[in-house]
């Protein structure tokens, strides 16, 4: 019954229609009405993870209705083992996020409340596309809410990141915009999945991943490509930081796996190597750079970076596994491991970033030099933000653990060396992470500003408190969610290994 | 015989009504002048009417010729006519506002109308230039027709000289054609150059000064002085009229002088587009980044599609002309929204040119802003607005002829384009306001623009059904 109606299409456009009805009510109930539609939201995509058959690759709850039909473009949706989780973080991020704008937002309240439900709808309908220019449509018109909402209810110089955000992204998307309409040439379709099984010569092949890569690398983002998350997490209001962190960065990972890798599998295979090189750099070498930082956020940010490394560590040394053992078992690891460490790294920087946003309304200052001893006025706050952190250097038995791990032991398989270097965020994770604790939480209290702190109140907590089951939940039980993904992970392994020249 | 007049009865209509508003307006007094101005917008209805009534069956060539009537003119004629009705809704709050509300700008603008339906659906070297004439005219004397503005009067100045230029040059490019083809008519220039080959000389010297007049009329780049200062000099309602319908007449011109005409030569005009649509892509995206006036900004920005525009028709191909004629009417439309928004924003001694002037406009009034942010996103190309798949379309037709190196650079300057578009948003969005007054209150400006950026939206979200008749109307 529940199975028949459209539900991708009611959870991608209610919260569009949620964010209509917002902007048109005024800001009198403003948050009401958006929390409302945020919940429904959350309540239709429910039935999609019950109603989800774990035992197949194939798309589920399709929706086909042709919408361009002169450019045989179509509304073609439907989900799978990869983009389903992300779907469900989506919606579930989005609730918590209006709960913690409810009372720091005094500013055009309705706007901020409709561009976060807009940006949902939009941001599931990139999750749950499977034509390629409805695709390009929503990724592209998701940076219109985001700019604005760094533009509007961002920081000092949010002029100034906001624009460079939108550049960078638009910069890379446009590149790819080309290569799809060059692979509808040789194919005639913009169905993604006719595509995946377009053969496709190499040097064709190596261009379209460039293509892709300059997308999907500044989404990501991939070092050198990176310069503009950090600006634009810093400036961004709390709750734009957890979406930008927490589901943007995620449809570059996505894009990944569902664009580059199975309609260029050879260019990936060639160009793995490079895309590892820039990867271990992100891991190490951002991994270095958050130490440095002075800016709490900045340093979230940075630390994100190094995080997506690992997710596309984990997706292109799938390459070296194949070529060892092409039983792909190994493979299947790397993949595996790069979504749990994509969902669990939603969680973990949604949390972080709201812990700083906590910190932020009551001293509004983001620098680790102005706290110290946080944990004596606010001790209730001071546990949810130590293990947040600590999940966030991999303590096992958080969700940032087991992501991690799995990357790490796929990446033992293919290459001493390249666990080795892997492996060693796991220290700098560890110290970049815990030495901002310890300076910010642990101590005497450095000033009166800080003795003066309260603790959170009660929407606070329950945000943070359910942040924290999840996070906890996912690391100590994530299987549910492996199981998710199984079938759809080993249909993209041999559509990897297979060869399409 | 009826069956003869029938297909230019809208043509008959307009001409008409013009006529019967120039005489009206003499007997009215000023404070009656509304008088006029719903008599102007009732004839454009009549006409409107007019087009959408008979279903033409295949294209129909009349009059020994001169004249063809097909589904591109009736597509064509409607959206000029329907832009044009826009474009007078918007213009009578700030003629009112400056003394300029007179019968004169609506009966010029009404000429103007028929000289672009004439130059729609000329099929003649000689109907196609007396229509080209009768709207070059017309738009002469409405850039000039604030006397008492030197600027505007500069404007003027200008775009005569320039204007005068182009069509001599144009006119020199038709004689040429003429004495070697012994014909006026397209379908005969067509025909013998089909059978003489692509080789004659003479018909290649022709087409370069064709070329040259359509470059100076549309505004490509190097013929494209003239419109930065004409845009910023005229009158707004003017700069609104100049730049919206009589691109889309423009666009016409070109295919039917260069894809029906000189089709034989698609390979020679092919190139020296390229180059049009290069130089006009990077100039205009590039020096628009410099303007502080939005007038001039949305002139360069104007320059820019042209080139996007131009792109489309060198593809040569149904599906290149079809995409560069839904991208010019899309074109129009948003365009009309951001002028429309220079006139809301503007009253007495206040002009609200400057991209100042709509400094914190979200805080003034949040569904204007949003209005104006769908036309400047729209304008940039992002998706869901409709602006998108007018460059996805024209992309498209570009890649299909294997000019991959063309879409690549026009994505770039897009790039480029992207970001003075978003400067506006940032001013309506980011910034406080500096000018607190009110907006224009006038029920149908307000009405008919929110219409107006709603369609760019909605143009997006379901481009199918403008692009299907697009590509219907270029099956001939």
């Amino acid at each position: 019954m529940l199975a028949d109606w459209p539900l991708l299409s009611i959870a991608t456009w209610l919260p569009i229609l949620g964010g209509v009805v917002v902007l048109l009510s005024g800001d009198n109930g403003a948050r009401r009405t958006a929390l409302l539609f945020a919940l429904a939201t959350f309540a239709v995509t429910i039935p999609l993870y019950t109603g989800f058959d774990v035992t197949t690759s194939a798309m589920q709850f399709r929706e086909f209705v042709p919408w361009l039909p002169s450019f045989n473009i179509n509304y073609h949706m439907g989900i799978d083992g990869i983009s389903l989780p992300l779907i469900l973080l989506t919606s579930f991020l989005t609730v918590l996020v209006i709960i913690a704008g409810w009372e720091v937002i005094q500013y055009r309240a309705a706007q901020y409340m409709a561009a976060f439900l807009i940006m949902e709808g939009i941001m599931i309908g990139v999750f749950c596309a499977l034509d390629a220019v409805l695709f390009y449509v929503f990724w592209e018109a998701q940076l219109i809410p985001m700019f604005l909402i760094i533009g509007i209810w961002g920081g000092p110089r949010r002029v100034y990141a906001t624009i460079k955000f939108f550049l960078y992204t638009f910069f890379g998307s446009v590149f790819m915009l080309v290569a799809l309409i060059y692979l509808y040439y040789q194919s005639g379709t913009f169905d993604l999945q006719s595509l995946h099984a377009l053969p496709l010569p190499l040097t064709a092949q190596i261009w379209i991943f460039v293509a892709f890569m300059l997308a999907f690398a500044v989404k990501i983002p991939m070092w050198p490509v990176h310069t503009w998350l950090p600006d634009a997490h810093v400036e961004a209001p709390t709750g734009g930081s957890v979406i930008l962190a927490a589901i943007m960065l995620k449809m570059g990972g996505y894009g990944f796996l569902r664009l580059s890798l199975p309609i260029t599998p050879d260019a990936s295979e060639v160009l793995a190597g490079f895309v590892i090189t820039l990867s271990l750099i992100a891991v190490v070498y951002i991994g270095f750079v958050a130490l440095v930082q002075g800016d709490m956020k900045k340093l979230i940010a940075y630390s994100s970076i190094s995080h997506m490394g690992f997710v596309t560590l984990g997706m292109f040394i799938v390459f070296m596994l194949l070529a060892q053992s092409p039983t792909g078992e190994g493979a299947r690891l790397g993949l595996e491991g790069a979504m749990v460490q994509m969902i669990s790294h939603g969680l973990i920087s949604a949390a972080l970033f709201l812990c700083v946003g906590v910190l932020y309304d009551r001293m509004h200052s983001r620098m680790i030099g102005d706290y110290g001893g946080v944990v004596n006025p606010m001790p209730v706050f001071a546990s949810f933000m130590v293990l947040f952190a600590l999940s966030n250097a991999g303590l096992p038995g958080t969700s940032g653990f087991v992501g991690e791990f799995m990357v790490i032991l796929a990446a033992f398989q293919a290459d001493f060396w390249l666990a080795f270097l892997a492996a060693l965020t796991l220290i700098l994770g560890a110290a970049y992470t815990l030495w901002m604790v310890k300076r910010v939480v642990f101590g005497p209290v450095a000033n009166e500003n800080v003795g003066a702190l309260t603790d959170i109140g009660r929407r606070e907590f329950v945000v943070l408190g359910i942040l924290a089951i999840s996070v906890l939940a996912l690391g100590i039980y994530p299987d549910p969610l492996v199981e998710l993904m199984h079938p759809t992970i080993d249909k993209l392994v041999t559509q990897v290994a297979a060869s399409k020249l | 015989m009826s069956s003869q007049f029938l297909p230019i009865l809208p043509e008959i209509v307009l001409a008409t009504g013009a006529c019967l508003v120039l005489v009206v307006d003499l007997f009215v007094s000023d404070e009656r002048r509304a008088t006029s101005y719903l008599l102007a917008q009732a004839v454009l209805v009549a006409t409107l009417l007019a087009i959408s009534l008979p279903a033409t069956e295949g294209a129909r060539i009349l009059f020994g010729g001169a004249f063809i009537a097909d589904s591109m003119s009736q597509l064509l004629k409607l959206s000029v006519v329907v832009l044009t009705l826009l474009v007078f809704t918007y213009s009578r709050p700030y003629l009112e506002g400056r003394g300029l509300f007179k019968g004169e700008y609506f009966v010029l603008g009404l000429f103007g109308v028929l000289g672009m339906m004439i130059m729609i659906s000329g099929y003649s070297l000689l109907s196609i230039y007396l229509g080209l004439e009768l709207l070059a005219l017309c738009q002469y004397a409405m850039v000039a027709f604030h006397r008492d503005s030197p600027r505007a009067s500069e404007a003027a100045m200008k775009y005569f000289v320039l204007g005068a230029l182009a069509s001599g040059l144009l006119l020199y490019g038709m004689s040429l054609l003429y004495g070697l083809t012994g014909s006026l008519e397209i379908i005969d220039i067509h025909n013998y150059l089909a059978r003489h080959g692509v080789d004659e000389i003479g018909a290649l010297l022709g087409m370069a000064f064709i070329i040259v007049g359509l470059g100076f009329k549309l505004g490509a780049v190097p013929f494209h002085a003239w419109i930065p200062d004409v845009y910023e000099g005229a009158p707004t309602a003017v700069t609104l009229y100049l730049g919206t319908a009589p691109k889309i007449a423009a666009f016409a011109l070109i295919i039917r002088l260069l894809a029906e005409g000189l089709e034989v030569l698609h390979a020679d005009w092919q190139t020296m587009l390229a180059v049009l649509a290069i130089l006009s892509l990077v100039l205009g995206n590039v020096v628009a980044i410099a303007q502080t006036n939005l007038k001039r900004m949305l002139g360069y920005s104007t320059i820019s599609h042209v080139g996007f525009i131009l792109l489309g028709v060198l593809a040569g191909t149904a599906q290149g002309y079809s995409s560069a004629m839904f991208y010019v009417i899309v074109y129009a439309l948003m365009t009309a929204v951001a002028f429309g928004m220079i006139i809301l924003l503007s009253r007495r001694g206040i002009e609200a040119e400057q991209l100042d002037d709509f400094k914190g406009l979200n805080d003034r009034s949040p569904w204007f802003a949003l209005m104006m942010l769908f036309s400047m996103f729209s304008l940039a190309g992002v998706p869901p607005f409709a602006g998108f798949y007018a460059k996805l379309s024209v992309l498209r037709a570009v890649v299909q002829v294997d000019q991959v190196w063309l879409a690549v650079i026009a994505v770039i300057v897009s790039i480029i384009g992207a970001f003075y578009y978003l400067r506006v948003v940032k001013l309506m969005y980011f910034d406080k306001p500096e000018d607190t007054g009110a907006l224009q209150q006038g029920f149908g400006l307000r009405a008919v623009l929110s219409v107006n950026g709603i369609a760019v939206l909605v143009l997006g979200v379901y481009p199918a059904a403008l692009m299907s008749w697009c590509i219907a109307a270029v099956t001939w």
